[in-house]
Parts: C-alpha cells; structure tokens; sequence
C-alpha cells in the first residue's frame, strides 16, 4: 500500500519534471525567434546587407533556418532525445560536448559559493542573534546589507582590479584549469569568484539565521535546557542551531536558484568557462541550437536541485517526513 | 565567558583562515610572461574561422596572421605584393595578371601555386560559398593560371580597387585540398602564423609558421585570451598575464594610460556619421538634408559623447585619399542657414525616425542625444529609437530608417569603401539612400584608372558630390587604442585595425 503510494508520488514527480521541461523547451524556443537579429547577422553585422539573395539561401540552408518553424522545433526535440543537442558553429563542437565541459564548472562553483556562503552567513547570523541590538549585532546587519545591496559585477571588478594592483594576484588572467588539471591553480581561479557569489547568498543566509536563532532560543525546550544545566556551547550548537537549520537549509535550497542567475555575471566578469557564459555567448551569436539546449540542461539541474532540497528537508525535520 | 563572545572569536577565527587562504593562494600564483611568447587579451571569441566568411573584428585579427593574400598593405596602407610578387595591368585595363612567389607553402607543408589561387577565386565568386568577398571580385569573368606562377584575371571592365580588394583576408588564398569544414576547425593558410589550438570561448593559439617566406616572426607563439570584460583585461595586464590589448572605449583607453601601461592612440579608417536616408520623403528634398547639416556642430559632438578622442572628418578616411572635412556647405554650424534651407524645402519643421545602437560602440547614444539637442535648436526633432544591437541591424539591413546613428567601417581603397553604398547598383545602396547619374560616373571613372593623381582628384570630387547633397552628415572617425606592456616591442598599429605587424613584434 505505502509502497504504491511512495511509486506513484515518483511517478508524479518525474511527470512533472518532464512537464516543465517540455514547458521550458518551448518557452525558449518562441523567445529566441522572438529577439530581433537571428545567426546571419549575428555573425556578419552590417555587412548582412550586402549579401545577395543567393548568398542569403545558402546560409539560411547552412544553418537550418530556410525550414519551418514547428519543424526546426520538433526536429530540435526529437534530436534531443537521441542526445543530439545540436552544433556550435562557433565552437566547431557538439553542444553536449561544451556542456559537459561548462557544466562541472558551474557545478564546482556553485558548491564553493554555498559554502563560503554558509560559513560567512551562520556564524554571522548566531553572532548577531547573540546579543540583539547591540553593536555586534549593528555589524552583522551592515555586513548583510551589504551583501544584499553590493551588485555582483562591482564587487567583482573591484576585487578583481584591487588585487590585481596591489598584490598581482589575478589567476583569473590565465586559462581556466579544472580542478583534475591542477588543483591549486583551479582553486585560485575558483576563490574570487566565489566569494563574489557566495557573498551575495551569505546576506539572506545570516538573516535567516539570525531569526531563526532568536525564535528557537525563545522557545520552552531551549529555557527547560538551560535550567537543567546543559552547558552553554552544548545548548548553542545542538538544541538552538539544531533547529534553527531548518529555515536555514530552505533558504539555501532557495538561494541555489538565484545562484545560476548570479553565475552568469560572475563567470562572465571572471572568464569562467561555465554553463552561465555558455548562454551568454550563444545568446550573442544567436547560436539557437545551444542556447536552447543548454537552457534545458540549466532546467534540468534546477529541477534535480529543488529535488534534493526537498530530501534534504526531509531528512532534517521528522515532521515531514511523517 | 559568555557564548556570545566564544562565536566572536571564532567567527574571527573563520574569517582569518579565510584570509590567509587567499594570501596563500596569492603568493603561489605569480606566471609571469615568457619570452617570445605574447598573450593578447581579448573580449570576445572569434567567431569563425573560415576566412571567406568572417567579419567580426576578432576573427579577422586572428585570420591575417594565418593566412596569405595576393596583395597585402603596408604602414602607410598603400598596396604592397603578397603571394603575389607583382602584377601587371594590360593596356585597355581588362586583363590583370599577377606573378606569384614561389616556393610558398601552406602550414601543413603542402606547395602553394596558380591552381590554389584559382580554385580560391573561382569559389570565393560562386554565389553557393557565400563568401562575403564576393561582390568585391564582382568585375572579374575568368580567371586563368597559363603556368604554375601565373594567374590571370579577365574583367569585364577595368577595375582599380581590384589589387586593394584582394588584400583583405577575406580573399584569403586556400589550398584546393582544403574544404570549408576543414579549415572551420583547423585554418591552413600560409600566413607568418600557423594554428596551433583552440578552446572555444577561452583561448586560441598560434605558433610561429617555420616556413614563412618573408622575414621569420620573433615570437614563438602569439595567444588570444577571451577575458570578456575590458577592466579585468587591465587588471591581467597589471598582474603579468597579459601583454597585448586593444580597446576602442576612450575612457578605458585612458585608464590603460594612467594604469602605466604604454598606450598608442590610432586614427581609425571608420567613421561615425548621422546616416540620412534621401528615399524617404521627408529627406528626399536636398534641402531638407542640408538643414540637418548646417544645424550639427560636429566638434562639439566629439567632444561631448566622444570625450575629444577622434577628429571631426569628411566622407574619406583613408590616408591618401583623405576629405578635406572642411569642404561642405556648412563647415561650422550655421542655424541661419539652416533655417533658410528648410525654408526653402518649403518646412519649417523636420520629424525623423532616428536609430541608434545599444552596446555596439561605447558612445552610441551619448552621441545620438548631443545630435538631438543640437537639432532641437533648428526645429529638427530626432525621434530616437534605441535598439538592441541585433535589432540595430535587422533595422539597418532592412532600410527601416529616416536617419541612423552609425559607425560603419572604412576601407583603404575609397572604391571599396563607398562604391558599394553610393553607386546605384551597389550592394548596399538600400542602406545608404542615395545615389547619381554624377556619383556613377565618378566611381566608374576611378575603377577606370589606377594613376593614384587621378583618382586623387576623382575621389575629391566624390567627396564633394556626397557633401554638397547631405547624402549623409560625417562626424568624426575615433582612435584606438593599442595598449601593451613594457616588454612588448615593434607592433605599429594600424588604421584599419589589423594586427598583421605582430610578425614584427617581439616579447623579452
């Protein structure tokens, strides 16, 4: 019986999933024709003008765009299913094959962003719920208002063009290296970045906290523990935080989200051969194939990402789970 | 001690580990430049690799160091020998034939001859390559290699720009064994560089080509970096990384100056004007033009939205053929006259649908606002439509326009550069909005003789012709700025914006 039960909540799911993401095939599919401009000249500019008729044909046939619309989308679709994602003209390499060089990048620093940003955020957080309204506090807040309101493109340049000048440290200057590559050099190419994104999910993290914080060490058990004696760092980290992480993994889980959106602008600025900058150049070069398949990939991971929140959830809080 | 004060310190604690982290990784980094080795920064990826069909600025750059082409310019840009050791034009100036250098060989070792350069011609002029170059090669009707050094070309009538037409890359000469899918990945040509990798989007590098026929190259390798943002490219200059960049933003131009990088400002070929577009009605009448004109002070255009970077220009730009930008009805700004001419056009107001480009030029609308606050003053309302570039060009390409901020790109032969805009059957003459009986006879007249005197003269007269009609209204042509470290030596920079002298240039 719960067995059915839990099979047909998968089933369910992985309906769902595959709803969106036929939902987000075509929303992106009718955007992109939708933006002036298509790969002609994208890639010729002004001089598109001077193409004859017969010079126009041949490269509208080049690229696939002399057929219909419904056609190329179906034909887009169905090659997507055969794991076919498409050509970059640019590149002179399959789609899949740059994605999956793009996306353990993004991957790598998506994680590094969330824990630089968990361990700026929560310690900052239970410092400023130490003592509200106090200057402790005063500084946690201001640090969290700054990472709310500092756009990430400055604090990049900024960080960028002040290292730079001041101590010459700018790995990022170099070629990117993986993290198989060369470890060390990966990890002074991936530091700035990530702190630059991590920074800005560190200030909702430490509110988050901070509230939690307050509520939690208001409640009964916390007052029941204190007067029986449970020493201080105990009663801290084990009943307060304990239960204080449940709002805290879902901000997190939420914050992942805006993290690709963020990713863009940072991998962009840091010239971080991401999935990010993979759009962002496909867009620029109208690279239809490209975008449209790695805008699916993005979906596809964001799907799997509130998937593992909502386990993660589950694993933390026993209400749920019942 | 209270667990308020323990999280303090160990808050401390993090935030420190954190910041000797950075300072570690810090001092490991330090890849300082090689000798002989140049890092080029670059903002943007080539965008093709196939020299008949790239355009785009980067990938242009890239080509002409691998690639060879018949003819090619000098400093000065005047018209030197390429592959071509030299060419001779017959009497009646119908028949071009061109000497070709021996013992030239392509990057993968293989001979160079007459059959490449023609195979090249003949599929550079079929309509099916698309290759981009096409309608400059428009004059010739056969082409012939009697012998291994030899390539003749018969035209259908004479055609002077020819010889400086077929020094631009994308008139490249491909091996015959070559195809397009081929050289898409993997460009063979015989330039003084050869392909040596690419990452797309993060670097594409080239290593000196051994069997070069001119002088041999001093640099081992020459790298173009994609660094997408113009001041982290500073920043890599600053630390080491980079050697080499090239901006066409005054103001990034000058914090590279102020940054202590050396900096050499450029004149560019290419031009900023206020496009006017004669076949609408509204501008149709010359009168109504020249109003518009008269009423643009375009000193204080570059001054304002061009920081003062540039000089104010006439319609040509290349160095031997320069406009005087003083020859037009209205040298200064005269509202007087102005007004007299829309009185004359039987007006005494003007509405035109302007557009400007976003992000395609770094002063585009600055440009477009100074323009429309200064026709304001003569009753000239410039309705600004600012488009995205893309849209910028679907809109240009289609004619779609009363006016249109532009920066347009110049060419070294004025044949090249207006003969497509301004004649009637030139392939952009949509865009441009005017032609003449008069302008179709001068542009015939200087395809017609190659005696640089003459054409001097004719050229004059065109520019006049373009002038006295507001065809469109010249503004300024900018700088560039080519921005190096101290250990880069010999580059000269050109005004057509090549890199072709990086095969003079050295690293120590």
């Amino acid at each position: 019986m719960i067995r059915t039960l839990v099979r047909n909540r998968v089933i369910q799911r992985i309906a769902q999933t595959l709803l969106t993401l036929f939902g987000v095939a075509i929303f992106i599919f009718v955007m992109l024709r939708a933006i002036p401009g298509d790969q002609i000249t994208a890639g010729l500019g002004t001089e598109a003008a001077a193409l004859t008729p017969a010079q126009r044909a041949s490269l509208e046939s080049y690229y696939g765009l002399d057929k219909p619309l419904v056609e190329q989308f179906f034909s887009w679709l169905g090659n997507v299913f055969t794991g076919n994602l498409g050509f970059s003209a640019r590149a002179q390499e399959s789609v899949l094959d740059l994605s999956l060089h793009a996306l353990p990048v993004t991957a790598e620093l998506a994680v590094l962003a969330i824990v630089l940003a968990l361990l700026i955020g929560v310690p900052l957080g239970m410092l400023s719920a130490s003592k509200p309204d106090s200057a402790r506090d005063g500084f946690g807040q201001l640090v969290g208002l700054a990472g709310l309101s500092i756009p990430a493109f400055l604090l990049a340049t900024l960080s960028l063009s002040i290292l730079a000048s001041t101590l010459g440290f700018n790995p990022n200057g170099e070629v990117f290296v993986t993290f198989v590559e060369d470890p060390l050099l990966n990890l002074q190419q991936m530091l700035l970045p990530s702190l630059v994104l991590g920074f800005g999910i560190a200030a909702p993290i430490m509110r988050t906290t901070r509230t939690a914080v307050l509520e939690v060490r208001s409640l009964d058990f916390v007052r029941t523990a204190r007067a029986k004696g449970v020493p201080a760092r105990r009663l801290q980290v084990k009943h307060v935080l304990g239960n204080a992480l449940i709002p805290i993994v879902t901000m997190t889980g939420l914050q992942l989200g805006y993290l690709l959106g963020g990713a863009v602008v940072v991998e962009q600025i840091f010239s971080i051969p991401g999935i990010g900058r993979q759009v962002l150049l496909g867009i620029q070069q109208k690279e239809y194939a490209l975008v449209q398949s790695t805008v699916l990939i993005i979906a596809l991971a964001f799907v799997l990402v509130n998937l593992a929140t909502d386990l993660l959830y589950r694993a933390i809080d026993p209400r749920v789970r019942a | 001690m209270s667990p308020a004060s323990r999280f303090g310190r160990r808050l401390t604690a993090v935030i420190g580990a954190l910041a000797t982290l950075s300072l570690l990784l810090a001092g490991c980094s330090g890849s300082q430049a090689e000798p002989g080795k140049l890092v080029i920064g670059v903002t943007t990826d080539a965008n093709a690799l196939f020299p008949w069909k790239a355009t785009q600025f980067q990938s242009i750059a890239v080509l002409q160091n691998l690639y060879g082409t018949l003819t090619e310019f000098d400093k000065d840009l005047k018209v030197v020998p390429g592959l071509a050791e030299s060419w001779d034009t017959s009497k009646d100036g119908r028949t071009l034939t061109f000497h070709l250098r021996s013992g030239v060989t392509f990057a993968d070792g293989s001979a160079f001859d007459s059959a490449d350069v023609k195979d090249s011609l003949d599929k550079i002029r079929d309509p099916k390559t698309a290759a981009v170059a096409a309608s400059t090669l428009a004059s010739v009707k056969k082409v012939t290699a009697p012998d291994a050094d030899t390539v003749t070309l018969k035209l259908s009538g004479p055609d002077a720009a020819l010889p400086s037409n077929l020094a631009s890359v994308n008139t490249a000469m491909l091996s015959s064994d070559d195809t397009e899918k081929q050289l898409a990945a993997k460009p063979n040509g015989t330039g003084p560089f050869a392909f040596d990798s690419r990452k797309p989007s993060q670097t594409l590098k080239l290593k000196k080509n051994d069997a070069y026929w001119g002088e041999a190259p001093k640099l081992d390798s020459v790298e173009f970096r994609v660094i997408p943002d113009d001041d982290s490219i500073l920043a890599a200059m600053q630390a080491g990384n980079v050697q080499f960049a090239v901006f066409d933003n005054p103001v990034v131009g000058q914090t590279a100056e102020d940054l202590g990088l050396n900096v050499a400002k450029t004149s560019q070929l290419s031009y900023h004007a206020l496009q006017l577009n004669a076949k609408r009605d509204v501008l149709s009448d010359v009168n109504t033009r020249l109003a518009v004109q008269c009423a643009i002070d375009r000193s204080a255009v570059l001054d304002t939205a061009g920081f003062g970077e540039g000089k104010v220009t006439g319609p040509i730009t290349s160095p031997d053929y320069l406009s005087d930008p003083d020859d037009r009805p209205c040298p200064t700004r005269d509202l007087d006259k102005s007004a007299e001419y829309l009185r004359k056009a039987g007006k005494d107001s003007l509405t035109l649908k302007t557009i400007v480009s976003q992000g395609e030029y770094a002063t585009s609308v600055d440009e477009a606002q100074n323009l429309k606050s200064q026709l304001a003053d003569a009753n000239i309302e410039l309705d600004l439509e600012v488009l995205e570039s893309g849209a910028f060009v679907d809109a240009w390409v289609g004619a779609d326009f009363d006016a249109a901020v532009a920066l347009n790109g110049g060419r070294e032969d004025p044949d090249g550069m207006y003969g497509r805009y301004f004649t009637s059957t030139g392939n952009l003459n949509k865009v441009a909005g005017y032609s003449s009986p008069t302008l179709d006879k001068l542009f015939a007249e200087g395809r017609s003789t190659s005696d640089l005197a003459k054409r001097e003269e004719i050229y004059t007269k065109v520019g006049r012709e373009l002038e006295d009609n507001a065809a469109w209204i010249w503004l300024f042509s900018g700088f560039t700025y080519t921005a190096t470290t101290a250990n880069v030596h010999g580059f000269t920079p050109l005004e057509s914006g090549s890199l072709q002298y990086l095969r003079t240039t050295s690293v120590d």
